[in-house]
């Protein structure tokens, strides 16, 4: 039986979607892993929630109301996010075989807000025809400047046509193909998905590729770039958080963390729970964890709204996201609209989940997300003291996917073990199986 | 407990990659079937496992590592369930099982030690929470393990049986109220251990099922993306490739 205090390889703390995929990783490689969380439930601040946790992290003391139906089915994601259906995170789901303990569904569409109306971001070549986003001539342009996007090869200059996407900042590409700031902002913010403008000096390259993943995740299953796991995107954790368990990680929830002790030297040695320590030579947290070693970066506001209906305009579909680029609300940071409903699993039948949410530039916040709270038609008030069903939290991290998340990843597994990630696929555990029962 | 395998019982041909010994129900296509395994650490959950599928049994086994989940068919006379087994991973030992394990079960075994009466205590604690969380239609199997370590009290002139910590009487009580299969087990001997599986596959609501499948993706570069109906499946989705059937 393994006991708290023995000696780990690695000690991660908090059970958010990096920690659970680092933890995941570092098993698999072979590493003693004990994994901890002071919440009772899987996902840190990436975890979906029933009724009574949001109301017990939001609303303490309330309890939810009985028409909201049964608890089972609400799965509320404390961090709107959707997955790139080409992006990096899936490949991890996939290298690692963790894409096997879930399933996903498409967002229905990804859609942008432009002079007060709501517009579908063109999916296919149909679409984009008759894109209001657009007018002829632009539509022309623009077509160009997609070809160029998708023709372009780094080591072949033909297709450069003079440009050197590595340099050139992403303003002169625009201006190459004559694109106006409307049709910028659309491809800048709700395609490439940059929180604000400032991407529009440094080189094109890193709008390209965002491009490309956009266009290539579109293109794997027709409706919107995005993907979306039923149960909602606690299930992540959960799912590497059960590789670590297959590959011998411990875990423990609802165990406090008292304190991360170091040695002599300054370096690290163990974890304090109670009068109990775990001995260890790293530790990985989130930053909840080092409230002395982190320093705040910004805010995120957030509202989660339950809605009895669609959001009004986007075709009574059953999934969006929403971006209300920054320059239509004379803003600095884009505002996000991420929206599901009861066919993810993540709340009762007829209900429909929006979670509105930008960065902090003000000292009211609330007022901040206003223009993305007026695009979601009535949000009803359901009785009793819960006014509009509105919770707002606050974090760091506000981007709409999950790239930041892996390059988290990524950074801190080289850090943990001297080396780069390289995913490989690992032996199907049935196929070892069967290896096994052959002999 | 059931000892009557009146039923072909379980097949384990398929697992080494053979159609030998198919019956005329080969033709069915198989219906796959989530369950899961639940109970205190130590009670014997994998070794169970391990019997119904091997049929083999490992003393001193250390506690479960590296299997994602194993399968196993089941033949009846009218359909052929390939179970997806999961197993705990050793998650439950500090009370951190993920609910994502049982998501979408169709069925499980909950276990407990026949010589461990707390064990029956963590039991029921997890009937509550499959009956509070999980799948309204699931089938569950209480599985009393270990009946091999009770010894027949040689002197005694009533039934008592010495190691015995949960009287089969009282258990099974608990399980006819809770609406549960009932066993007792022995992953050591074998014994009862086919019948909790064939008792479940008869039970299984197969129409439910069947009118939705799970998607179980077996190609690894892809992912469970589930269509809806009508949608072109060029991706993703598609009825699962599954094994060596």
């Amino acid at each position: 039986m393994v006991r708290l205090d023995e000696q780990y390889d690695v000690i991660v703390v908090g059970t958010g979607l990096t920690e659970c995929i680092l933890s995941g990783l570092l098993s698999v490689d072979g590493k003693k892993v004990l994994h901890m969380d002071r919440n009772d439930y899987y996902g840190g601040e990436s975890a979906s929630l029933n009724l009574t946790q949001l109301y017990r992290k939001f609303r303490p003391g309330e309890e939810p109301p009985p028409e909201l139906g049964r608890d089972r089915d609400y799965n509320i994601d404390l961090i709107p996010k959707f997955m790139m259906a080409n992006g990096e995170l899936v490949k991890m789901l996939t290298h690692t075989d963790v894409t096997r303990y879930l399933e996903f569904k498409q967002i229905s569409g990804s859609y942008v807000y432009r002079d007060g109306q709501i517009s579908k971001v063109p999916a296919s070549e149909f679409e984009a025809v008759r894109s209001p986003l657009m007018r002829l001539f632009e539509k022309r342009r623009a077509k160009k400047f997609f070809e160029y996007m998708q023709n372009w090869r780094e080591e072949d200059p033909n297709t450069h046509q003079g440009i050197d996407l590595n340099s050139v900042p992403m303003s002169k590409v625009y201006e190459k193909f004559g694109l106006e700031p409307g049709t910028q902002d659309f491809i800048g913010h709700a395609m490439a998905l940059y929180l604000n403008e400032s991407y529009l000096n440094r080189p094109a390259r890193e709008a390209y590729e965002r491009i490309i993943l956009y266009i290539s995740s579109v293109a794997r299953y027709g409706k919107s770039p995005y993907i979306y796991p039923l149960y909602g995107l606690g299930e992540l954790p959960q799912g590497f958080a059960r590789l670590s368990a297959i590959y011998g990680g411990t875990y423990m929830l609802d165990k406090s963390v008292d304190e991360i002790v170091y040695d002599s030297n300054g370096q690290v040695c163990g974890v304090r729970s109670g009068d109990k320590i775990a001995k260890t030579k790293q530790v990985i947290g989130d930053p909840s964890y080092f409230p002395g070693k982190v320093q705040k970066v910004g805010k995120v506001v957030r509202a989660i709204c339950l809605l009895k209906h669609p959001i009004p305009n986007t075709d009574d579909v059953d999934s969006i996201q929403l971006v209300i680029p920054q320059n239509q609300v004379n803003r600095k940071h884009d505002i996000y609209i991420a929206s599901v409903s009861s066919s993810h699993n993540v709340c009762a039948k007829d209900y429909y989940l929006a979670i509105v949410s930008t960065i902090v530039e003000t000292d009211n916040p609330e007022a901040e997300i206003k223009p993305g709270l007026d695009l979601l038609g009535t949000i009803k008030p359901i009785e009793d003291g819960c006014k509009d069903q509105v919770f707002i939290s606050c974090s760091y991290d506000a981007s709409s996917h999950f790239g930041t998340v892996c390059d988290d990843v990524k950074d801190i597994y080289r850090r943990v073990t001297g080396k780069d990630l390289v995913l490989k696929q690992r032996l199907r555990q049935e196929e070892e199986q069967r290896e096994i029962g052959e002999t | 407990m059931s000892n009557n395998s009146r039923q072909n019982g379980s097949d384990s041909t398929a697992r080494a990659g053979g159609e030998n010994g198919l019956t005329p129900s080969a033709n069915l296509k198989p219906v796959q079937v989530k369950l899961v395994l639940l109970g205190e650490a130590a009670v014997g959950k994998s070794s169970l496992v391990f019997r119904f599928v091997n049929n083999e049994f490992q003393e001193n086994k250390e506690p479960t590592i590296g299997a994602a989940f194993l399968t196993q068919k089941c033949r009846l006379e009218d359909k052929v369930i390939k179970f997806e087994i999961w197993d705990t991973a050793g998650q439950e030992r500090f009370h951190s099982l993920a609910p994502m394990y049982y998501r979408n079960a169709q069925a499980a075994v909950v276990v407990y030690d026949v010589t461990k009466a707390a064990s029956l205590d963590k039991a029921k604690s997890w009937v509550k929470e499959l009956q509070r969380q999980a799948n309204p239609n699931i089938v569950i199997a209480l599985a009393g393990n270990k009946i091999d370590l009770v010894q027949p009290n040689e002197e005694g002139e009533d039934d008592s049986e010495s190691g015995r910590q949960v009287p089969t009487e009282e258990a099974k009580a608990y399980a006819l109220e809770a609406g549960l299969l009932f066993f007792e087990t022995s992953a050591k001997k074998g014994d009862g251990v086919r019948d909790v599986f064939t008792e479940i596959a008869k039970k299984i609501p197969l129409e439910h099922i069947i009118s939705r499948p799970r998607q179980v993706n077996n190609n690894s570069n892809q992912i469970n993306v589930i269509q809806p109906p009508g949608a072109n499946r060029n991706n993703g989705g598609g009825p699962a490739k599954d094994c060596a059937c």
